[in-house]
């Protein structure tokens, strides 16, 4: 069975007297341990996407279903549950506490856990562990480079031992080499530790670190192929 | 949703922004002073004005001079000259007024007393012996005056303590004579230091025969009022009757409303300090209660303004797993906080300021009985209703952040 299935999903905003029909039927599937990256350029409903798959938004009509049911089938309580502990979510900003250290930004979603406090500190250091900042513990977020910080994220978003990770854009705001960082880093997630892992990206090299790569434009499917030649794609980052 | 790490992130989130949050802090330290400072002076003022009717005693009646003052209009009926000795003699006749009563007229005046060149104006106290009973005070050094001594005419004095020091200095008193209005006194008793009793400072009192007050000193046949000393304290409301019916039948007076004097009781001028230091205490508790109001505006202000600032937040943090009550919970601690350590410094400089003033009292005005009240039921008020204001002033903004969508609050600019 999938762990995320989309079918017919369509997407419509009510912009005052003007609907506007974000996503017009999308149908697909999603299995466990995957890495699959939705491309398309701005304003082709690829966030919208997301924000639906993650169950911070419901769609207008369709089903897309988490491990088998909808957002529909739960509470609004049980819905944030599921976000705890199912999903991680990392984003182009980072959305990082300000003035708040690493080890308390990774905290996070920890504390709106069910899991005991004295299991905590051992998640968290494995979670900065996996991306590399256990130097960097006690600094706050805003001593920290771009790359540093959406690594926090993704530590973050680790943290719980979330089945998916959800990154919009996560190499939007850093240069290439940070870029190329993140990018290994969730590569790393799901090579090593079978985290399926679900990017946003407008940019094409970065697509092209997953193994499957959905590109939609205008709200639809314009394709739906597996990504061949992945490190090739590694090196096409440098160029 | 777990308590304590909620409040480390409440507590934290206001460290973050400390001058705002001391800001605010401001505001309910303010509300919680003016409360705590209005609660403690006026019990204590409360405390020192039944103090010094207390010290009356309460088997005490006074009769005095004209119909009880209902306003200022009435303040010259004191000066009626409705009591000499035919009401004394009147009080005195137990066909009259029942039971075995200690009956002693007085009249107060001030004036200017001297010894060589040392002289001072102050209050005089034309009394017997039974002035001593009634305030409770009695001569530390030498003796009071007899009621013979009282009755006739006498010129002996009884002095507080700081007429002895500014008229003899360390010299002795006993034995030497001041001078009252031209005659020669002889001082027979020195008071101790009591302060103030009566709403008069002993201290600066002289005491002399009423009977010598009245006839030399005045020149006048009526007295300021007649003191009675009921043989018993349960009497006391029957022989107040008793007095008021003897003087009605004296004076022919057919009506209450057209009484030419007044009869108090302890019982009665308790219970009318009381209210109307209590109504007072209302209404200065209600004024501080405003700027607690205020204080509690203060906070929702700037919690809405945090909610706003912190909309990516509030965001994010649904976006991981917060539920509604999680976001809820946390504004409402922050105010809670803030509102809490508000509380504490308010009751804390209200504590201090209440013993400053206090001290003021009694330092610079004269009243050394004044205690410094400060009731532990003070800290619980004070905490409690800091707490309320926190969560009542923090409810609304806190439901404005957990309503917000995870979607519109990540995408705020």
């Amino acid at each position: 069975m999938a762990l995320i299935e989309v079918k017919n999903l369509k997407k419509t905003y009510n912009h005052e007297a003007l609907p506007l029909e974000v996503l017009k039927g999308l149908t697909f599937d999603i299995k466990e341990g995957e890495f699959v990256a939705i491309t398309g350029p701005s304003g082709s409903g690829k966030s919208t996407l997301l924000h639906i798959l993650g169950f911070l938004d419901p769609q207008t009509s369709g089903t897309c279903q988490f491990n088998g049911k909808g957002m529909q089938d739960y509470t609004e309580d049980e819905i944030a549950h599921i976000r705890n502990k199912e999903m991680g979510f990392v984003f182009q900003a980072f959305n990082l506490l300000p003035r708040t250290s690493v080890y308390d930004n990774v905290k996070l979603p920890l504390i709106y856990s069910d899991r005991p406090e004295k299991e905590w500190h051992d998640l968290i250091m494995k979670a900065i562990k996996a991306v590399g900042l256990e130097h960097r513990l006690e600094h706050e977020s805003s001593q920290l480079s771009g790359g540093e910080k959406q690594r926090v994220a993704i530590a973050r978003a680790l943290v719980n031992d979330a089945k998916v990770i959800f990154a919009d854009e996560p190499t939007g705001n850093l240069d290439s080499k940070s870029g190329a960082t993140i990018m290994a880093t969730l590569q790393e997630l799901n090579q090593k530790f079978g985290y399926t892992i679900v990017l946003i990206t407008h940019e094409t090299y970065t697509a092209e670190h997953a193994q499957r790569i959905i590109n939609i434009i205008d709200g639809q499917i314009k394709s739906d192929r597996k990504v061949r030649k992945r490190h090739d794609a590694n090196h096409g980052f440098h160029k | 949703m777990k308590i304590i790490p909620q409040l480390k992130i409440a507590a934290g989130a206001l460290r973050t922004h400390k001058s705002r949050s001391a800001l605010t802090i401001l505001g309910i330290v303010i509300g919680i002073m003016s409360i705590i400072i209005v609660m403690a002076i006026s019990q204590g003022t409360e405390n020192l004005i039944l103090g010094q009717i207390q010290g009356f005693g309460a088997r005490t009646i006074s009769v005095e001079p004209g119909r009880m003052p209902e306003g200022l209009a009435d303040m010259y009926e004191i000066y009626t000259e409705s009591l000499k000795d035919r009401e004394v003699e009147a009080i005195k006749n137990k066909n009259n007024v029942r039971g075995n009563n200690l009956v002693a007229p007085m009249v107060g005046f001030m004036d200017t007393v001297s010894r060589g060149n040392e002289k001072m104006r102050t209050m005089i106290n034309g009394a017997s012996e039974l002035w001593m009973d009634v305030l409770g005070v009695y001569p530390s050094e030498g003796r009071m005056f007899t009621d013979d001594e009282a009755r006739q005419i006498s010129y002996t004095v009884v002095i507080g303590d700081e007429v002895k020091n500014q008229l003899f200095g360390d010299s002795d008193a006993l034995g030497q004579k001041i001078r009252i209005k031209g005659k020669n006194f002889t001082v027979i008793g020195i008071l101790p230091p009591v302060g103030t009793k009566m709403m008069m400072d002993v201290d600066k009192l002289l005491v002399v025969p009423y009977s010598t007050a009245q006839k030399i000193l005045l020149g006048i046949s009526h007295y300021h009022a007649i003191i009675v000393e009921a043989e018993t304290e349960d009497m006391v409301p029957l022989i107040a009757q008793d007095i008021k019916n003897t003087l009605r039948d004296l004076h022919n007076i057919s009506s209450p409303d057209k009484d030419d004097f007044h009869v108090g009781t302890m019982e009665e001028a308790m219970a009318i300090i009381g209210s109307v230091t209590s109504a007072l205490s209302a209404l200065l508790i209600s004024i501080a209660a405003i700027s607690l109001i205020v204080g509690g505006v203060g906070i929702m202000n700037i919690m809405l303004v945090s909610v706003t600032e912190r909309t990516r937040e509030i965001g994010l943090r649904k976006a991981i797993g917060a539920t509604r009550g999680d976001i809820m919970t946390q504004f409402v601690f922050e105010s809670i906080i803030l509102t809490i350590i508000g509380g504490i410094i308010g009751i804390s400089g209200g504590a201090a300021f209440s013993y400053l003033i206090g001290w003021g009292i009694k330092r610079f005005g004269g009243f050394v009985s004044w205690e410094f009240y400060f009731p532990i039921s003070a800290v619980f008020l004070g905490l409690g209703v800091a707490a309320t204001v926190g969560l009542i002033f923090g409810l609304y903004p806190a439901n404005q952040a957990a309503k917000k969508s995870p979607i519109e609050a990540l995408r705020y600019e």
